[in-house]
């Protein structure tokens, strides 16, 4: 499925084994999290919408083991994954799912709004396009404090369709801003595949009339995916100039988990889930090269479900925010004339029909 | 009359107004292969093909100005926004040229725009994905917007605003797309755009709102009658033009009013109606007209709050208990 900077790996004699066991243990950690969160939410545990990263987990891996500690990351509402692949416990990220005060978000945003200021992961946002500009500016504010470091601007393949991407691709070359537009191509931007919604299917390309490299990379190998991102962050920050990654996977599910996904063919879903699974290909690799055996595998795999059910229960043991937390967090500093506590209670008591 | 749901309604709407009209044409995301993403647009691809129902990327700048351009052609598009909250991106298509254009070009050029999209919202849908904007539109001379409540206005009003030579906003609601209502066959029925509806009489308190509110006053209404209040319920189905008439003579009917929407508390619908009234028919009040509207902050996601953010049928009995006092 992919056309240019396919790389190969004929042998993995320069990589440490262990930091490939750990690429693979993120990956299934994000892979298991989302199978399981997709029961939670038929559980009810969950409600608005929710959206997976499942066939993207090389993807998300690979672009976090080339980031560093100093680099931004904004993304779209598809956000799980990255939280989990940055290092945020699954505990908090699951609290956040079920809308509780343990929450990444404080149980204010829902799975569409994550966030982790301390690991620089500034947000899932869910009006597409709109985290674009966002990043670049994030980036704007590095160059102007003279700091090092990148801002990855994540976006899916549809998302590249819209006004906000363009003007950011601009103001990102003519500002000098070090960002990674980091497309996630999975195909389809809900039921419109890329060719449908695109003139110009081919997103790596999009840059060109902004003088922005970019390359298309096989998003479900993690290496590919870690190397070039290594490489296009190296050269953003020392160059201060902005790049595109896109990033072709398979979407193994519906846009959502209410999405029954009736417009794909089930055929085309099941053979892309067969050929494309970023987990299982990873597996085999190591298993061919004897980085890992059966029994380390299944120890992964145990290890992982205990995790994900640790978070499970940590979110289901965790309360509520409190209804007088109502407009805890309307403004950043006090201001006259802006209710409190006792009006929220007031008023939700009003509400619910408590008065 | 059949009686279907909301969401047939308009399916049906959209596909005679196809039939009808060879100038008539959706465009919008996700409404052809897709089916619609809250299936209002199903088989209509189907029966008449991309050239009519026109699935667009997401670029709600681009083809909403697209389709305002088309219909200064003669074309009437009829555009599905997702949702309200994704035309912020779209907005100043809307506000600064569909609505100005047969003003200030002198009544030269018309724009026959229908833009249907559901505004409000219930369960977790969090802050990006709650909002109701119809007032940002009605603030808007030169729109005209509506809101039904019901799948007989959903009809009648849809059909009208295609056949309108003016941009109208068609606001729907999610939670109203499965409730079901009698609707007529009769293939020239239109509800009038800008003439609100008495839905309920009553004497002793008016209650005024459109959409989903509407739906939560007839049910409140109902249930106070059973502990002797007689409530009349005006349902606006247009916020611009308003029936300022209506509203009037219902109050000076009643002598009490109780306004009921789902935006925000603040400059919002409710505000304008409790002005009107006021400005109206003071002399006929026999207390100080009530507000019921959403509690202002982004919608929190956890679901005990997002709940009890939202206007409710619990809020506006108390806001009738009170005018009653
Ligand atoms: C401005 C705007 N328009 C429409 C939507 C509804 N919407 C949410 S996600 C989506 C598809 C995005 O596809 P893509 O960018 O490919 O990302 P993916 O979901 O595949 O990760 C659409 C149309 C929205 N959230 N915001
Ligand atoms: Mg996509």
């Amino acid at each position: 499925m992919v056309k240019e900077a396919n790389v190969v790996y004929p042998s993995l004699v320069d990589e440490d084994a262990n930091e490939l066991r750990h690429y693979y243990y993120q990956m299934l950690l994000l892979r298991r999290f989302e199978e399981r969160t997709g029961e939670m939410y038929v559980k009810a545990k969950i409600g608005g919408y929710c959206h997976l990263n499942l066939g993207e987990e090389a993807t998300i891996v690979g672009l976090m083991a080339a980031l560093k500690a100093e680099d931004y990351i904004f993304t779209n509402y598809r956000d799980h994954g990255y939280v989990l692949a940055r290092g945020t416990p699954p505990g908090p990220i699951m609290a956040e799912l079920f809308g509780k005060e343990t929450g990444v978000s404080g149980g204010r945003g829902g799975s569409m709004h994550l966030f982790d200021a301390e690991r620089h992961f500034m947000g899932g946002y869910a009006i597409v396009g709109g985290q674009v500009p966002l990043a670049v500016g994030a980036a704007y504010a590095l160059r102007y404090q003279e700091k090092s470091g990148v801002v990855v601007a994540q976006m899916g393949d549809a998302t590249t369709n819209i006004g906000a991407f363009y003007e950011s691709l601009n103001l990102a070359k003519l500002w000098k801003c070090p960002v990674l537009f980091f497309i996630v191509n999975n195909g389809y931007g809900m039921g419109t595949s890329v060719a449908m919604g695109s003139s110009e299917p081919d997103l790596w390309k999009k840059g060109a009339s902004f003088r922005i490299h970019g390359e298309q990379i096989d998003g479900t190998d993690v290496l590919a995916v870690r190397d070039a991102c290594r490489r296009l962050r190296d050269y953003a920050e020392r160059e201060a100039d902005p790049v595109i990654l896109d990033m072709v996977s398979f979407r193994f599910r519906g846009h959502s988990v209410i999405d029954s996904d009736r417009y794909r063919n089930p055929e085309f879903v099941r053979k892309g889930r067969q050929e494309h699974d970023p987990v299982r290909n990873f597996a085999t690799l190591l298993h061919e090269h004897a980085i890992i055996d059966d029994a380390w595998l299944k120890a992964t795999a145990d290890q992982v479900e205990q995790e994900i059910q640790q978070a499970i229960d940590f979110a289901n043991a965790s309360s509520d925010p409190k209804i007088e937390d109502l407009y805890q967090f309307m403004y950043a500093t006090e201001v006259a004339n802006t209710p409190g506590p006792e009006d929220a209670l007031a008023a939700v008591k009003i509400n619910r029909g408590e008065v | 009359m059949p009686i279907i749901t909301y969401r047939q309604a308009l399916n049906d709407t959209l596909g005679e107004e196809l039939k009808r009209d060879p100038n008539v044409l959706l465009m919008g995301e996700e409404i052809g292969v897709f089916q619609g993403s809250y299936r209002i647009t199903e088989g209509l691809l189907q029966e008449y093909g991309p050239k009519r129902v026109v699935d667009t990327p997401i670029a709600e700048e681009g083809f909403v100005g697209v389709a305002i351009g088309a219909a200064m052609l003669g074309l009437r598009p009829v555009v599905e926004i997702m949702t309200i909250n994704f035309i912020l991106v779209a907005i100043d298509q809307v506000v600064n040229h569909a609505s100005k254009i047969h003003y200030m070009f002198g009544g030269q050029v018309r724009v026959p725009l229908v833009i249907r999209t559901p505004s409000g919202g219930t369960g977790q849908l969090g802050a990006t994905h709650s909002q109701s904007f119809e007032n940002w539109f009605a603030y808007c001379p030169g729109l005209k917007v509506v809101a039904p409540a019901t799948p007989y206005d959903a009809k009648g009003l849809l059909r009208a605003a295609i056949r309108d030579d003016d941009p109208v906003m068609f606001i729907e609601s999610l939670a109203l797309y499965d409730t079901k209502g009698d609707v007529p066959e009769d293939d020239d029925f239109v509800v009038p755009i800008g003439v609100a509806e008495v839905k309920r009489t009553g004497t002793d308190v008016t209650v005024i709102s459109y959409s989903r509110m509407t739906a939560v006053a007839m049910q409140v209404a109902q249930r106070m009658a059973n502990e002797g209040i007689s409530v009349e319920v005006v349902d606006l189905r247009s916020l611009r033009p308003l029936d300022r008439p209506t509203i009037i003579a219902s109050v000076k009917k009643t002598n009490r009013a109780v306004v009921i929407a789902e935006d925000w508390y603040s400059y919002g619908v409710t505000a304008e109606i409790a002005a009107t009234i006021q400005e109206e028919a003071f002399d006929y009040l026999d207390a100080p007209v009530q507000r019921v509207a959403g509690i202002e902050t982004p919608l929190p996601y956890a679901k005990d709050l997002s709940a009890a953010s939202k206007p409710s049928a619990h809020s506006l009995i108390y806001a009738i208990r009170k005018v009653m006092e």
